[in-house]
Parts: C-alpha cells; structure tokens; sequence
C-alpha cells in the first residue's frame, strides 16, 4: 500500500514537471515542424514570460487586487507580451535568415538566446527575485495533498486545458488548417495561397504564448525566478520535443510527460544524482536509435 | 621549422633571465581579492577596511616608527589570477596579506606565500582544506570554516532538536557538498542517515526528491547550497505538507530566501557567525566606515576589519618584521576585534569567534542565544 | 521613400517601447511596496529604436539591391587587401611582424597579460580545432567543451593518480580525446545537421555531468588542484619563467595547428570536406565515403580539443566541471562562425577579439554580453561569410571556362545547391 502511494506521489510529482515541459516543448516543435529550425532562444521566452508575469503582478499587489484576479491579468500580459515577443524574435532574428544554410539561423538563434538573457540582466537584475505566492488554497484536495498538492493541481488543470485548445485551434481553425498544410508541404501551400510569413508569425506567437503559460505556472509555484531558468528548461522541453518527435504537436505534449516521469522515477526509485544525465542521456539515444521520435514521422530526404 | 626552434629558444632564455628587485622603508600590507569583476562586492570591503586602519595607525604616527602602506593586487577571485596576483605582492614587498576573500584563489595563492614566508590572514576563505592537518603555518583565518558550522549542525540536530533520522541534500557544488558531508561525518553514528543526494540547483522544481525524504521517515533535513535552491526546496515540502525542520549553512541565511519562499520559510534553520554588532569595537569599526565613505559597510568588511588589527597588533607585539616572531604573537595574543576577541590556534583558526544557529522566526532570521558555539 | 522610412522607424520604435514597456520600464520592489516608473528608460529605447529601424532598413534596402553594407570600407579594403595579400612582401612581411611581435610580448609585458595572451591562443587552437568540422566539413558540433574537458581531465587525473607529467599527458590527453570522438563519433555522424548538433551537445552535458556527479574519482564540483605547470627537462623556474615558458609552448602550438590544418585543407581529405560540406547528397555521388570521411574529421578535431585541454590543465593549474559548459562550446563556436567558416586567419583573429576584448573592454563589462549576443545574430544576416570569408578554391582549366564561371556564380551556385539540400 505504501508502495503504492509513493508511486503515484512520483507519477504526479512527474506529470506536474512533465506537463510545463510539455507547454515549452510544444513551441519548439511548431516552429520546427514549419521552418524546421531550432529556435534556441525558446527558453529564454519562457524566462520573458516569467519576469513579465512578476513585473505585472508586482504592480497589481501594490494596488491591492485579490490574488486570483492578479494571477490572472499577470498571466494574460505575459501571454500577449510574451506572443509579441516571440514574433518580434522571429522578424529580427530568423526572417532574414530564410533560404541561408541551416547554420546561421541556429547560430542566429544561439546569439538571439544570449542577447535575451543579458536584456534582462541590465532592465531587470542578474540576482534571483520572489515571485509572489499567488496560487489560491484549494480546501477539497486537503485528503490527497501528499499525493497532489494544490500547485500540482493548478498546473496540471491549465496545461491541460491550454493544451486542448491548442489541439483544437490547430485541427479546426483556418489559422491552424494552413498551419499544418504549410508544415506538410510550404510550397504547395503557397501555391494554394496560404500567406506563409503570416502563418509562421501566427507560429512563434502560440509557441511563445504556450511557453509564458508554463514560465507563469512553475514561478507562480516556486516562488521565484531569475534571468538563467530558461537554459535548462529549454534544454529539457527540447529533449521532450525530440523524445516525441519533433514537429509532431502530440508528440512533444507525450514527450514531456514521459520526461517528466522519467525524471521523477529516476530520483523516486535510483538517484537524484543521475536525473540530468538520465534526459541528456534519453535525448542521445532517441537520436541516435530513432531520430523521429514516439509519434514522428520518418521523412525521406528527397534531392 | 628548425630555425623557427631557435628562435623560440633564444626568446625563452631570454625571457626566463629577468627578475624583481625591491626595497622598503615602509611596512607594506598586501591585501588581495576580488576587486573588479563580478564578485567585487566580496572584494572591496575588505580593501576598505584595511585602508581605514591603515590610515588610523599612519595617523598616530605609524607603526613600528614606520608608515604603514596598503598595496592591493586584484585576482577577481579566480584561482589562475590569485597565484599571480600572490606573486606580485611578493615581488613588490608586501610583508604580510591580508587575503584572499574566495576559497578558490586562497588556495591556488598560498603555496607562493609560504614558499617567501610570507604570512597571509583571509578574512573570508572558509573551505576547510586551507587548514586541514597544519600544512600551511602561514595561513591564517578571522572566519568560522565549512566544517565548524557543520559541528554546530550536528550538536544542533543531535542535542537540540533530538532527530535521530537525518536526509543529506546537497547542490553539487563544492560548498554544499562539502557542508553536507562534514555534517555526516560530524554526527556519525549518532543518527542514521536515511539519504544522500545530490539535486541540480537549476531543476524547475525539486518534488521527486522531498517525496522520496518522507519515503525515508527522515526527521531532519540538511541540505547544503545557497539561498535560491534551498528557497525552492522549502517551498516545495511545506507545499507537500511536510513538516520535518531544514537545516542548513550561512549560504542560506539571507533575506531573499525569506522574500522567495514567504510563508513557508518559517522555522528554517541556518548558521552564521554570532552577532557581535553590540560590541564596541564592531561599533567604532562601523562608525568608521561611515565617516569615511557615508554608508554602511559590504560583506565581509568586519572579518577583513578583525584580520587587519590582528596582524598589525601582531607585529607591534613581534617589535619586528620576523615571520617567526608575528606568528607567535598571532597564536598567543587575544585582540579585540569586531568579530570578538580572538588569537588564532595552531591550525590558523580563530579562538574567540562565535557561531550562532538562526532561525525564521515571523519573517526574519532570529540568532538563537541557546545554539552558539566559540571556536577553540 | 524618405517619408515612409521614416514612418516605418516610428512605428518600430512605438512598437519596441510597448514590447520592452514591462520589463524595461518597470521595477518593482515587492517589500517596499514601491514601483519605479522608467520613462526615461523607455523613451531613450524608442530613440535609440527609431536610429536603429532606419539603420535596419537601411542595411537591407542595400542588402536587397546586392549592395554591401558599408559602401567604401570593406569593398574597397576587401579589394586592396587581396591585392595586398599577393604582393610578396606583404605575403611574407605579415606573418613575420605578427610572429615577431608574438615572440616579444611576453619580454615586455607583465605576467597577467602573459597569461590572458595565453588563455587567448588555447581558445585559438580550440577554435582551429572546431573549424575543421564546423569550417571544412559544415557539421554542427555544440559539445565541443566535452573534448575539450577529456584532454583536461586526462592530464589532471593522470598526475592525480599515476604522477604522469605534462609531456607524457600531451599524447594521452589527445588520444582519449580521440576515442571519445570515435565512440561519440561512429554511432551520430550519420544524423542529419541539427540531429548531430543536439546529440553532440546532449553529450557535451552528460560529460560535463559524470565529472561533477562521479566525485570519488574525479573531485567532483572540487575539482582537482594543483596540477604541475609544464616543465623544461626538470628545471625548476620561477612564475614569471613558467609563465613565459608556457606561453612559448602554447604559441608553438598554435604554429603547429595552422600548419597542419592549412595543409589538411588542400589534402584529400580536406577536398573531400569541403564537397561535403556544400552537397551532401551529391559528395556521396561522387564516391566519397562520407561517414568515413566525417568520423576522420571528427576524431581529428577532438584530438586538438584533447591538446588544448591538457594545456588548458597545465595552464591554470586547476580544474572543474563549470570550466566545461554550454556556453564554452557555444563560446569557441562563435569565434569559429564569427571568424568565418573555414578561414585561418579569419578564427584565429576572432578567438583573439572574443578572449582579448573582453579584458581590455572592462568599462563595457555589463554590455558585453549583450552586444555579444546581438553581433551573433547580426554577422549572420549581414555578413555570414564572417570577418574573413573562407576561400573557396578555383580551379583554372583553361582562360574561355574561367570566363563563364565567375567565382560569384560558383559561390551562388553553390548555395542554391544547399537550399535545395536543406
């Protein structure tokens, strides 16, 4: 019995990290299943979408709004702060870059990863700050709160919902209709007349607004936050992203699922030692064995 | 290529043939650590500090009939720049150092002091190793090393609080994983050790491994790092309704991790050197500093404040420049510093320095008067 | 057309004031209760935004119509200083200046700088090094500081344990660094392009992680200290001659490096490189084996990794595992971008711009970064060939065809060749 408990104590604790890891992994494939890039300042998004959520409900609390009502707005500014970041980004940094060899935008975006970083190191501080505790008590979960707490719960709940839509947007909006066929094959959507540049704006924007969810959930959760959480972050969504095969929408939210699990059995059942180099390790090996992931398509390189 | 040798071998001669030539006619006090780059801030208050006696004894007349100088070398805390900057202190006739602030830069820097026996007082160097089995007779301290405040978390977990199953976290690092293991090792078989793991600082949230603690039964937590991992950790058991006490080192006594982790950060445990503010001379050495540069003193400004009257005294006491005769005076006269009154033992140590446990208390850190401990 | 671009600049910089308006414009301080309002922050961003769009525009109106960006300066430099570089004396003239003044540096300076000088020419090797499959080859290694750390920690745990001394640890570090390159190297290279640059950096982590985790014999986040300097025939030398020993040892290094790698870029294998770096699909065509010709290239850029750690480990004395991060591979991959693909003395001089600048720039420290970052990404869209262009090799059949072909049309051809490949 107890045995028991503390497995799903992990599988929660697991699903709750796997789900952010999800949320930023999804930006990373879209915009890799459109462009085929890998867009390396992705973390730092998630960090932008953090530090706006903190700026903004740092002015709220100083007005004194109710904690829900502040969680909310700072998270809906970081959505659309962050989703215009994102699609700034790509204007400056990848736009000019198309049709180069694939190096240079992956340098480009190495560079653009830098830059972001230090942006806030100067506007803001290199130190860690506290992000306010505003996630609401949840009486009923009381009973389980070993196995789920509240913070849990929330994340969980949100991912989740954010991730459905998102599945929705894709198959049945006419935004996420030419979505997929640009991913499927870019020429011929713009033979049948799909705005290829707006499509790929629409793309960073949802990518970057997915990953200032989860920016907003894990600082909301830990209480703080600082210029550098986005590296490893990024690094891990990526390895879910590739785990489920990157540009597969499904894939990258099982791929950090099973992330998340993975990380939290290795430390539940092995070590905590070994939880990094467990993913690293994951993130070799599926290239190695099947570069396409869980639910990837192969593709055959056609000259 | 052959010529391309001989050339190279002549520049080589030529190069290694040139050496340093000086002499004093005052006593020139090296000080060394970081004074530019990102850790400036560790670095410049000990300078200050030293300036101001420096100015304080040049004032009544010097010491020893001599005015007393203050060189300083910067070595930004980096071990490759502190054996440099060592050398250049040697070279340019520093008698004495009162350095280096990292424990890094202390320990790549010391070989170069004792091989000129020179002697060297760091106010802020705390990894152990600098005094381990007194190899380095000519190093000294005027701060509590790692393993101190490891002692005092073992006689507080073992006598104070009474737990008899402690889980060990660390971050990896060598701070933390040195304090976390001098824990163990000082508690020995007077508690069970339940677990030992590492966690990455950096780690979104640490849930996996607070889960597999109460899996352990442990009673006590001890956990070894800096302030932000450990806010993240106390936040996430209390969020697990897990109550056992933390107890950890002075990385985690700051502010911000009371700001980070709010309410959960009550009844954490950390320890700190005991605060001496009411002593008259940590008041005049504050007064001092805001007389001279209008605001209140960084880090470490006391221990370097402390480290600077000691080896000045010593040498009054000496009456001479002799390595030999300051190091006895170092081991055997008590000074009043703002840190307390202290001499320091065979190893180095200070005698007369106080540890102290804190505690989160309503949203501060409280100095338990009941959990100190005096260096011997 | 004046009227627009300046409309156009306006609304970038509106836009950029909104955009940065949270994090730029906004402190808080959750304790005190109090936010500070930036305004001036936020208006001198939308000036400084405004200068900028024009300045951006600007550049890519020229960069449309094939211009350069700079009208005089680099087209006319660039022109001169290949007419220059035929000219005899100055063919042979510079690298002796440069090779003298190298050679006296350490005579006249103090041992910091010695010693920056020295950190600066094992970034040069390490760079040299990473061109040889980044440059020649064209494939994308993020872990290169995991090779790096091999041949560093073979000297450092070799003295440890066996007493071995730096002459003896110079081969091994190269050659453990070698197997590594071969067992990373046999079971990836067949990845495509960004395949390969996320394994290798996965690897670069995992390497980085077993030397801080497995402490027992590696010193862990301790490190390992006090690692001998090299030494000369058993002479015992003070700093300042170590120092200046070391750093003609390193600077011999260097010469070594340039030497091989300019004559492996006109060997076979250099050539074959080369082809497979513009056409993957079509170098196969043409009968190279090409995961044989990678793995060479890889193992042979690993091995310099190994020597420039075991330097690296002579150098400082000291190791651990944060001397081996992402942002050292990423670090010596830029100087290898940044200098221009393929070319000597284009990575040579940016290794010595990223390791000197910084040092010298201290009044710039809290911007440096930052304009790192942004430089990144700006050679990239203006000037991807880097500060020198590689060459690319013509070949002369007969005076009619060279007529025909142009170089620029090879070059242009060649890079449609990769977009279509890509």
């Amino acid at each position: 019995m107890e045995q028991l408990l503390y497995f799903f104590e992990l599988f929660f604790g697991g699903l709750t990290r796997g789900s952010i890891y999800a949320l930023i992994a999804l930006g990373y494939t879209l915009v890799y299943g459109i462009i085929e890039l890998i867009n390396f300042a992705h973390g730092e998004i998630y960090m932008l979408g953090a530090f706006t959520a903190m700026v903004v409900a740092g002015v709220l609390g100083v007005y004194g709004l109710p904690s829900a009502a502040i969680l909310i707005i700072a998270a809906l500014c970081a959505v659309v702060w962050v989703g215009a970041y994102g699609f700034t980004i790509e204007k400056i940094a990848y736009k000019p870059l198309r049709g180069a060899p694939r190096l240079s935008p992956l340098i480009s975006a190495i560079g653009m990863s830098i830059f972001l970083q230090n942006y806030v190191i100067l506007a803001q501080t290199s130190d860690f700050v506290s992000f306010p505790q505003l996630l609401p008590e949840l009486p009923f979960l009381e009973k389980i709160g070993s196995i789920m707490g509240e913070s849990d719960f929330i994340i969980l709940v949100t991912s989740t919902a954010t991730m459905i839509a998102l599945t929705l947007f894709i198959r049945y909006s006419k935004t996420g209709k030419a979505m997929r066929a640009t991913a499927q094959n870019r020429t011929m959507a713009l033979l049948l007349g799909i705005d290829a540049n707006k499509i790929i704006s629409m793309t960073f924007i949802i990518g970057s607004a997915l990953a200032a969810i989860g920016g907003v959930l894990i600082a909301a959760h830990m209480g703080q936050i600082n210029f550098a959480i986005g590296f490893l972050a990024g690094m891990k969504a990526f390895t879910a992203a590739v785990l489920g095969g990157i540009g597969s929408v499904p894939g990258a939210m099982v791929g950090g699922l099973v992330l998340g699990l993975c990380e939290s059995f290795t430390t539940g059942y092995f070590s905590g030692d070994y939880e990094d180099v467990l993913s690293f390790g994951i993130l070799v090996l599926i290239l190695v064995l099947r570069p396409d992931g869980i639910l990837g398509k192969a593709k055959v390189q056609k000259v | 290529m052959h010529k391309l040798l001989h050339v190279l071998a002549a520049c080589a001669v030529l190069a290694l043939s040139s050496a340093p030539a000086l002499a004093a006619d005052t006593i020139k006090i090296g000080v060394a650590g970081a004074h530019s780059g990102d850790l400036a801030s560790y670095g410049i208050p000990p300078l200050r500090a030293a300036q101001i006696i420096a100015d304080e004894y040049n004032a009544k007349g010097g010491l020893l009939g001599k005015q007393l100088e203050i060189i300083a070398q910067d070595d930004q805390c980096k071990p490759e720049l502190a054996n440099n900057a060592a050398t250049k202190l040697i070279s340019d006739g520093a008698v004495i150092v009162m350095g280096h602030i990292c424990s890094g830069a202390t320990i790549a820097a010391i070989p170069a002091y004792a091989n000129s026996k020179i002697i060297s007082v760091s106010p802020s160097a705390t990894t152990p190793a600098l005094t381990k089995g007194g190899k380095n007779p000519y190093f000294f301290r005027t701060i509590a090393n790692d393993d101190d405040q490891a002692r005092l978390a073992a006689e507080f977990i073992t006598k104070k609080l009474g737990k008899t199953k402690v889980a060990y976290i660390h971050d990896n690092g060598d701070y933390g994983k040195g304090y976390a293991e001098a824990v163990r090792r000082e508690i020995g078989n007077k508690a069970a050790v339940v677990l030992f793991e590492a966690i990455n600082p950096d780690a979104p949230d640490f849930s996996a491994v607070v889960k597999k603690v109460r899996k352990e039964k442990a009673d006590v937590l001890v956990f070894g790092g800096y302030h932000p991992a450990a806010s993240k950790l106390v936040t996430n058991m209390r969020k697990n309704h897990m109550d056992i006490p933390l107890v950890g080192p002075d990385g985690l006594k700051d502010e911000q991790l009371i700001k980070m982790a709010g309410k959960y950060a009550e009844g954490l445990y950390a320890s700190q050197p005991q605060d001496t503010s009411d002593l008259p001379s940590h008041k005049a050495a504050h007064a001092n500093h805001v007389k001279k540069f209008g605001n209140d003193p960084g880090i470490f400004y006391y221990n370097a404040y402390a480290a600077t009257l000691a080896i000045v005294n010593a040498i009054e006491k000496a009456g001479s420049l002799d390595s030999q005769k300051i190091i006895d005076a170092l081991h055997n006269d008590f000074v009043e510093t703002p840190v307390g009154k202290i001499r320091f033992n065979s190893l180095g140590e200070p005698v007369g320095v106080g540890l102290s446990m804190y505690q989160v208390q309503n949203g501060k850190f409280v100095e338990l008067k009941d959990s100190t401990m005096m260096l011997n | 057309m004046f009227k627009t671009r300046i409309i156009k600049a306006l609304l970038a910089a509106l836009w950029f004031m909104v955009l940065t308006f949270p994090i730029v414009g906004i402190q808080v301080n959750t304790t005190a209760r109090n936010i500070n309002w930036r305004w001036d922050r936020i208006a001198s961003m939308g000036i400084g935004i405004f200068v900028l769009a024009l300045l951006w525009n600007w550049c890519f109106e020229r960069k449309a119509l094939g211009l350069p960006i700079i009208k005089k300066l680099p087209d006319s430099f660039h022109y001169s200083f290949n007419e220059l570089q035929n000219r005899p004396l100055f063919k042979k003239g510079l690298p002796i200046a440069i090779l003298a003044a190298m050679l006296l540096m350490p005579l006249v300076s103090s041992i910091y700088q010695t010693n920056i000088m020295i950190s600066a020419m094992v970034y040069v090797i390490l760079a040299l090094g990473l061109n040889i499959i980044v440059g020649l080859a064209g494939q994308l290694v993020l872990g290169y500081a995991a090779f790096y750390a091999v041949g560093a920690y073979t000297y450092g745990l070799l003295y440890h344990y066996f007493g071995l001394t730096f002459w003896a640890c110079l081969p091994l570090g190269g050659l453990a660094a070698v197997i590594a390159g071969f067992l990373l190297g046999l079971p990836v290279l067949g990845l495509r392009g960004d395949y390969l640059a996320i394994v290798t950096l996965g690897f670069g982590e995992i390497v980085r992680l077993l030397l801080l985790s497995q402490g027992d014999i590696t010193g862990g986040p301790r490190g390992i200290s006090n690692i001998p300097r090299p030494s000369f025939f058993g002479m015992k030398m003070t700093l300042d001659q170590v120092t200046n020993y070391t750093y003609y040892l390193v600077l011999a290094g260097v010469l070594i490096t340039i030497l091989v790698i300019s004559r492996l870029k006109n060997s076979r294998i250099g050539l074959a490189l080369q082809a497979l770096r513009e056409d993957e699909i079509a170098c196969e065509a043409m009968g190279i084996n090409t995961t044989r010709i990678k793995l060479t290239a890889f193992m042979l850029c690993s091995c310099w990794a190994g020597f420039a750690g075991v330097i690296f480990a002579a150098k400082t004395t000291y190791l651990n595992p944060a001397s081996f991060t992402f942002m050292d591979s990423a670090m010596i991959l830029s100087m290898v971008v940044l200098g221009g693909m393929g070319s000597i003395s284009g990575v040579v001089l940016a290794a010595m711009l990223l390791i000197l600048a910084p040092e010298y720039l201290r009044a710039f420290s809290e911007y440096r970064m930052l304009l790192f970052g942004a430089v990144m990404v700006l050679m990239m869209i203006f000037r991807p060939q880097g500060i020198i262009a590689g060459a690319h090799r013509d070949y002369h059949i007969s005076e009619n065809i060279r007529e025909k072909a142009s170089p620029e049309d090879e070059e242009g051809n060649a890079d449609s060749a990769e977009r279509a490949s890509a």
